[in-house]
């Protein structure tokens, strides 16, 4: 056998508790998917067989959120879909990480109108946010280790308990859209 | 197919009264008609041999306001003939206030063009069977696509909280 021809009898390995969980949770992060525009579509890229998402883990994406950790945001959210964002991210059991892939989940994209939110932030709590218009593949890819990092180096005790709706409302963003945006050129 | 100036020859042919204003462009042809005649016009022109107009690819709407014109919107059907492979295009000018009837017993594809027109524009449509709002939300007040209506809409900087609207889009 391999590595364990070498190893010595009776091998004891001392770690903490919070280590080992991190190390397990982090090699296999399943997504649930929140494809709503064209994010998607690379999304869909990244798990096909070019840039495989499954070798970082993500095998499967669970198209239900109780079977999920995480929820990749992917694409524009309307005001009218927002409830079910809302939803769909509060039926994922704990722990549960937030990528808001692309502009328009990061921030609204292109689209300052009256019937995008401005960022799936001030819905729910995000993790990483990844910006391109789509990200590429490997974009999305550099996400999810910045997830898995942040699920190897997690304490127990900073794991925040969001159970009721100020939980969520506390953890969103405030933010702050000047009045007018200026654009840098004059059309 | 008929070329677009024997279409128009044959429409005014037979509604003469009826048509405002008749032209041609890139091959295809633009018809305005009175609103008063237009179920009349659109019967014609579904059923004639020679137009067979079958297909209702889009219904949509224009608004005049920054032109100050009187009927304030106009609206346009975009019409396909399956059979005879040309075009048309119709027209109807509305002022604000005022109905348009449906088309919805032509063509059936006219049930959700129109709604969106209703949703977006305001304007109504007498016959159809189930008027209401399909791109925003059962409650919002105003019609965005009216040249009134600022693009960031009203409120654009304030947080958005999707518990307002939970109950009137999702059931849960």
């Amino acid at each position: 056998m391999g590595i364990e021809k070498y190893l010595p009898d009776g091998f004891v390995l001392t770690t903490t508790l919070e280590k080992i969980v991190g190390l397990a949770r982090s090699y296999s992060v399943w997504p649930c998917t929140f494809g709503l525009a064209c994010c998607a579509i690379e999304m869909m890229a990244t798990s096909l067989a070019h840039y495989d998402i499954a070798r970082f883990g993500s095998e499967v994406f669970r198209p239900s959120p109780r079977q999920s950790d995480l929820m990749i945001v992917a694409g524009t959210l309307t005001k009218k879909m927002s409830p079910m964002v809302k939803t769909i991210y509060e039926q994922i059991s704990d722990p549960k990480w937030v990528i808001a892939m692309g502009a328009c989940a990061s921030c609204g994209g292109i689209f300052q109108t009256y019937a995008v939110v401005q960022g799936v932030d001030q819905v729910i709590p995000v993790d990483v946010y990844l910006p391109g218009c789509p990200p590429r593949p490997e974009g999305l890819l550099a996400a999810l280790m910045k997830i898995q990092q942040r699920a190897r180096g997690e304490r127990f005790r900073d794991r925040p308990d969001i159970v009721t709706e100020e939980d969520i409302k506390k953890y969103c963003i405030e933010r702050n859209i000047p009045e007018k945006i200026e654009a840098p050129v004059n059309f | 197919m008929a070329k677009a100036s024997e279409i128009i020859k044959l429409i005014q042919k037979k509604h003469k009264k009826a048509i405002i204003e008749a032209h041609e462009f890139r091959q295809d042809p633009i018809v305005v008609v009175k609103k008063d005649k237009l179920l009349e016009v659109c019967e014609f022109i579904k059923k004639e041999k020679k137009l067979l107009f079958n297909l209702l690819v889009d219904v949509t709407a224009v608004d005049f306001l920054p032109y100050k014109r009187k009927p304030r919107f106009d609206i346009v059907y975009i019409l396909v003939s399956v059979d005879h492979d040309h075009r048309l295009i119709l027209k109807t000018q509305v002022d604000e206030g005022e109905k348009v009837p449906s088309v919805y017993h032509l063509w059936k594809s006219a049930n959700f063009p129109e709604r969106e027109v209703y949703d977006m524009f305001g304007i109504e449509f007498e016959g159809h069977p189930d008027l209401r709002r399909i791109l925003m939300w059962p409650g919002f007040e105003y019609h965005p696509l009216r040249k009134d209506f600022p693009v960031k809409g009203y409120d654009f900087d304030k947080k958005w909280d999707p518990e307002t609207i939970r109950d009137k889009v999702f059931k849960y």
